[in-house]
């Protein structure tokens, strides 16, 4: 049995603001493999992307602080490094892409000049042998002309060229764990499949371990090995996707994929789920989906959250019907 | 069902010009290029292509937002560019628009009661009590509550905000509403309220829509006809399910194919395209799409292929058919 490679364990990171505690991230807990990857699926603030901040340590502070649970790295506890460590191990370690290439690029910096950066910065080279690795990694992301890219301005390419010089930028200094936030979101379908291929192009070459956050199934059918689901800053299912799919347990789950429509057969009626989330500094006593779930009964106990318990081999769900 | 809009030949070009003082024409970007498509009373029709193919173009020449540069469009018999006076308010008021984002599209300083009843104001004169009466009707027609005529948008959440767009649009009791990716702003879970609500006014109502998304799942289910449009032109346009299951052009062949699977056994053919799409200004001659296309001839980069029928109502672009309309 290989290790975990990533361990989050009863992640807490919440927003101290005056309308009350935000609890964006509640007792978060999940593992990766080395070499797979992971989905995370939930709506719009469902506290997926703060989960990710909290593995990169880059929560908003002072108003957000991780309260409590630990991140292990190949063993090494993130929370308990020091704001220099963690200098070293963001952007070598662990990188990130993020949703929108526009505003993730500076719009006053060449292409050249925001690739070599990090480079410079982890593995110490300069000059040509710079230029030339930075080079060797645009290609990596086919882009086809990497000399004329280098020395161009974000907003002369576009919207697919800048996210792959995005992805360039996180793989620059060969990570072993990429978070990808959404990254196809901005972009259209027929590139889109083009990136999603790429991605798993340099995941082959370079062993990396994935973590994609998405609000898409589509992508998790076709990216991902396992999966959790997030609703309201707890993760609800986590399971194969295979599994989740074939069997979803958790009625929220159940619910969001039968709201999807399908592209492969016609769908007469989709089954909404009523009402919204919960607002995040107001959440309901007891499970959090009880108000929108139509599988309540009497078991469902009103004051307490449901633990997660092992349904099948390797597929947890936290809901009363299990236990 | 009869045809309630028909647009013709419609071309739409933009000009571009160099310098800044002595500016020069260079040329035209052809954002919309010859399109010709009709939708029917109570018929949804989907429009899908990726970002900058002309789609939202299409909407913004119906709406009498841009002015078209030749065609024409016939409503209900009459050429709305030929409207005037009377009839080109009325006409103004049964065509209506909800937009993608919500938040932008509603006003933040007016309470809901003023947004919705904004259509009704500019077009009649009505009393006052009238026009709170309709607002109550239409808001209670999308799903909203008593109270949400004094509240502001903001206190709204953002399905709810595609509802009050909705309910603007509903007001003056249109027979067109173009939906201009009406959910894409949307959470997953609110989508599916969005979509079901629009399908049971359309039911209810007789409305007929004018659907753009890019999301082809979205289409399918919302849709009875679909046009897919590449660079400005319609390369392909059918009855949806038609499409769907036996689709002709190489574009939305591809396009379905880069459509996100619905479940992770689902294979497909993958059919990866060279490249990203060409501006529309001087775009590349003979059929717009061959510099892309995996099953080029040599007579594609020289001759336009016309829309032409190989089925019954399903029209396809392209030169690998055109036999196939001769035995037709």
């Amino acid at each position: 049995m290989t290790i975990n490679f990533l361990e989050v364990k009863n992640l807490s990171t919440y927003f101290f603001t005056r309308r009350g505690v935000v609890k964006a991230v509640d007792g978060v807990s999940f593992h990766v493999k080395k070499g797979e990857t992971f989905g995370l699926v939930g709506e719009s603030g469902c506290g997926k992307t703060i989960t990710c901040l909290s593995i990169m340590r880059l929560v908003p502070e002072p108003a957000g602080r991780i309260v409590g649970g630990e991140i292990f790295l190949e063993g090494e506890d993130l929370l308990k490094k020091s704001e220099k460590e963690l200098v070293k191990i963001r952007g070598s370690k662990i990188s990130m892409i993020l949703q929108d290439p526009m505003t993730s690029l500076n719009p006053v910096f060449t292409i050249g000049d925001q690739l070599t950066e990090a480079i410079r910065i982890h593995r110490f080279l300069k000059g040509k042998s710079l230029w030339e690795s930075a080079k060797k990694i645009l290609q990596l992301v086919h882009i086809a002309s990497p000399e004329t890219c280098l020395t161009s301005w974000p907003h002369q390419l576009s919207g697919g060229m800048r996210q792959r010089v995005v992805g360039a930028i996180s793989i620059s200094c060969e990570p072993k764990l990429l978070i990808a936030d959404e990254p196809t979101t901005s972009l259209d379908a027929t590139i889109q499949v083009q990136y999603l291929r790429l991605l798993r192009e340099i995941q082959e070459k370079t062993d990396l371990t994935l973590i994609f956050i998405t609000h898409d199934f589509g992508i998790v059918a076709r990216m991902c090995r396992r999966a959790a689901v997030m609703y309201a800053g707890k993760i609800v299912e986590t399971a194969e996707v295979r599994e989740i799919f074939n069997h979803p347990a958790h009625p929220y789950t159940q619910a969001l994929m039968k709201s999807v429509p399908k592209v492969e057969e016609k769908v007469t009626r989709l089954a909404s789920i009523e009402g919204q989330p919960p607002p995040l500094h107001h959440l309901p006593p007891g499970c959090i989906f009880a108000p929108r779930c139509s599988a309540k009964k009497e078991e469902c106990r009103p004051e307490e959250y449901p633990p997660m318990v092992e349904i099948e081999k390797g597929h947890f769900v936290s809901c009363w019907r299990y236990i | 069902m009869t045809t309630l809009l028909e647009v013709r030949d419609l071309k739409k070009f933009f000009p571009v010009f160099s310098g800044q003082i002595l500016s020069k024409l260079i040329g035209w970007v052809k954002a919309v290029d010859d399109v010709n498509f009709s939708i029917k009373e109570g018929e949804t029709f989907g429009l899908v292509g990726e970002s900058g193919c002309g789609k939202t173009t299409i909407s913004k020449v119906i709406l009498l937002l841009e002015k078209a540069t030749s065609g024409s469009i016939i409503f209900r018999g009459k050429n709305i560019f030929e409207l005037r006076g009377k009839s080109l308010s009325d006409y103004r008021s049964s065509v209506q628009a909800v937009f993608q984002d919500p938040t932008s599209s509603l006003n933040p300083r007016l309470r809901v009661s003023s947004i919705v009843s904004e259509p009704l104001v500019v077009n009649n004169v009505l009393p006052r009590k009238v026009v709170k009466e309709k607002v109550e009707k239409a808001l209670f027609q999308v799903g909203l509550s008593d109270e949400a005529p004094r509240l502001f948008p903001h206190e709204f959440s953002g399905g709810q905000r595609q509802r009050i767009a909705i309910a603007r649009a509903l007001i003056v009791r249109p027979s067109l509403i173009i939906l201009d990716e009406p959910v894409s702003a949307l959470d997953v879970s609110i989508q599916a309220q969005i979509m079901n609500l629009l399908k049971d006014l359309q039911a209810k109502l007789d409305i007929s829509y004018l659907f753009i998304a890019h999301n082809l799942a979205t289409v399918r289910y919302m849709s009875h006809r679909i046009g897919v449009m590449y660079l400005g032109k319609l390369v392909e346009q059918g009855p949806a399910e038609e499409v769907y299951t036996s689709r002709l052009h190489p574009y939305t062949k591809a396009l379905f194919s880069a459509a996100l699977p619905s479940h992770p056994d689902v294979v497909k053919e993958e059919i990866i395209l060279k490249g990203e799409v060409p501006t529309a200004l001087n775009p590349p001659p003979g059929c717009r799409f061959h510099p892309r296309c995996s099953l080029t001839k040599s007579i594609c980069p020289e001759v336009e292929p016309e829309l032409k029928e190989t089925a019954t109502d399903h029209y396809v672009a392209c030169h690998l058919y055109a036999k196939a309309s001769l035995i037709a």
